[in-house]
């Protein structure tokens, strides 16, 4: 797709968005639709920030398609339009196996609920009040319960059950046992719900069709533009400088991370020292590493499921999940019902990861590390796939170096930070007037529907302040 | 505007967020939420849309005020009387 060249862009918009990711495109949209003259820009070649996906070996991976919730249909259909919406389809086998349980599920909470009866044994009447009890969780609730004190008052003692309910959650934002039981609560409730749906397409049609969405909208794209500062002007935002040039912007959108926000982007000194103070105590959350395998054209491989949470450690630890040496990780199965118009076989094997203990290995450490993680993955997927070693005619591998290097997050963060920082994200503009936030921030707002309608709150903070200055 | 104008306009934003909402049986003393299916995201988008149409600029505080039909009109309705 054809986007603005960077020496035929104003110097002046009423609003700059600092990257692409479904975040920053979503609100991006929804400005453009308000009657504002939006400019969108990407440091990347390519739009869609951590929703992507690359050509290698004549397949196309996807990056983090994976699976999302329901609640995409809703969203897609209100904040990008019915072409979009109709192509999102449920995956219909979601496997979990590890040495507690192995088990299919459709990932509904009517499936849940039987699951948890039949194969767990438990009564009826815990297992409803369990889920009216995390149905009903919301964001003003009490904050100081944990998700181990809301399964150990519901499943006492049960370690398989606790894997059941939360290893899917850790690979989907990060999260652990020790996050505020109203974070699982609100994720549990829209992933662990209505199944588990997925793009029809793929990664690269979505954001295409995206991308066409912004500029029917009036949105200016720009790739290759890598924005170096926000500028700050009697106290309140007034631009950016990108690629060497000032441009003008009334309202600046970040769609970087919290923390290269604030520490890079603006600049420490902008802001007062209470802010800081709370802004120094957001934790970044974990990174991933993934393993992406190509399936020789010709070959197939069964369906042995859609996506697959797997893992031979003994119990569920989060810990263990982002230990270098991880005996647990997904298998995102893509067939050919992917992408109708170009069928083929892939498989991305991901795993959470540690950012430190990847980042410091020299090259050739580095190199062996990646080859050892490609084994270990090919061993696991051999359970599923005996052949496999005789089917794949592409290996690619990705570290939290990788994650860094392309979205340019601290410590190359998958999932944002913890749920600190969304407040910290939410009260930026009263920080600095002007400056908004949006990404994955807080546990809560990640994930493709999180970051999608936290694009929408954001924009509405935006097109409420840009009325405001007139 | 008139109360009756005002009511139209929020089932006119309403239908426009979800084109299968039903109105005929809707009790204009009850929330919304309920009767509808609305969430959160949909009431910001009534908020956002309310702002474009009107310049109004409804602080989140008072996004209660917006629960039924009847609070709606109640909360709008000195506040639209010249639009």
């Amino acid at each position: 797709m054809k986007y603005s060249s960077f020496d035929t862009l104003e110097n002046c918009y009423d609003v700059a968005v600092i990257g692409s990711g479904l975040g920053g495109m979503t609100c991006a949209n929804r400005l453009a639709n308000a009657g504002h003259s939006v400019l969108l820009l990407e440091h990347h070649i390519q739009l869609g920030g951590l929703a992507t996906w690359f050509k290698r070996g004549g397949h196309i991976f996807d990056v983090s398609l994976h699976g999302f919730p329901y609640g995409m249909v809703k969203t897609c259909k209100k904040y990008w339009g019915k072409e979009i919406r109709d192509r999102i389809v449920q995956l219909p086998k979601i496997v979990i196996d590890n040495p507690q349980f192995s088990l299919t599920t459709t990932f509904s909470k009517e499936d849940f609920i039987r699951i948890l009866h039949e194969n767990f044994g438990i009564p009826a009447q815990t297992v409803n009040d369990f889920f009216a009890t995390v149905d009903g969780m919301n964001f003003y609730d009490d904050q100081t319960m944990t998700t181990r004190e809301l399964f150990d008052t519901f499943f006492p003692g049960r370690t398989d059950i606790h894997r059941l309910l939360m290893e899917p959650i850790s690979y989907a934002n990060g999260s652990t046992m020790d996050e505020p039981a109203i974070t699982y609560g609100i994720v549990f409730s829209n992933f662990m719900n209505r199944g588990v749906y997925t793009f029809e397409g793929g990664t690269d049609t979505l954001i295409g069709l995206m991308a066409k969405e912004l500029q029917q909208n009036g949105v200016t794209i720009c790739t290759g533009a890598k924005v170096e500062q926000v500028l700050v002007d009697n106290g309140k935002t007034c631009g950016v400088i990108v690629n060497g040039k000032k441009i003008t912007a009334t309202a600046v959108v970040s769609n970087a991370g919290i923390t290269n926000t604030i520490d890079n982007l603006a600049g420490r000194e902008v802001f007062s020292p209470d802010f800081l103070a709370q802004h120094d105590k957001v934790e970044v959350n974990n990174s991933s590493c993934q393993v992406y395998f190509g399936i020789r054209k010709g070959e197939t491989i069964d369906d042995i499921g859609d996506l697959l949470f797997t893992s031979t450690a003994e119990e569920y630890s989060a810990e263990e999940m982002r230990d270098m040496e991880t005996k647990s990780r997904t298998f995102s199965v893509y067939y050919p019902k992917t992408r109708p118009g170009k069928p083929d076989y892939t498989i991305v094997a991901s795993m959470n990861a540690n950012y430190t203990d990847w980042a410091d290995l020299e090259p050739s450490e580095y190199q062996q590390a990646k080859q050892a993680m490609i084994e270990r993955c090919l061993v696991d997927l051999e359970r599923y796939v005996p052949d496999i070693r005789n089917k794949i005619d592409t290996v690619e591998s990705a570290t939290p170096r990788t994650f860094n290097r392309y979205t340019l997050h601290t410590r190359g963060t998958s999932f944002g930070t913890k749920f600190e920082g969304l407040e910290v994200s939410r009260s930026l503009h009263k920080a600095l007037p002007g400056l908004y936030h949006v990404g994955s921030v807080g546990i809560i707002m990640s994930g493709w529907l999180g970051a999608i309608n936290y694009g929408v709150i954001a924009a509405h903070d935006v097109d409420g302040y840009l009325r405001e200055q007139g | 505007m008139t109360r009756e104008e005002i009511k139209d306009v929020i089932l006119e934003i309403i239908e426009d967020i979800d084109e299968d909402a039903e109105f005929d049986n809707l009790d204009a003393d009850a929330p919304l939420r309920d009767q509808l299916d609305l969430d959160s995201m949909d009431f910001l988008d009534i908020v956002m849309e309310l702002r474009k149409r009107y310049q109004l600029q409804i602080p989140e505080d008072e996004y209660p005020e917006l629960a039924s039909l009847t609070s709606c009109v109640n909360y709008l309705e000195p506040k639209l009387k010249d639009a």
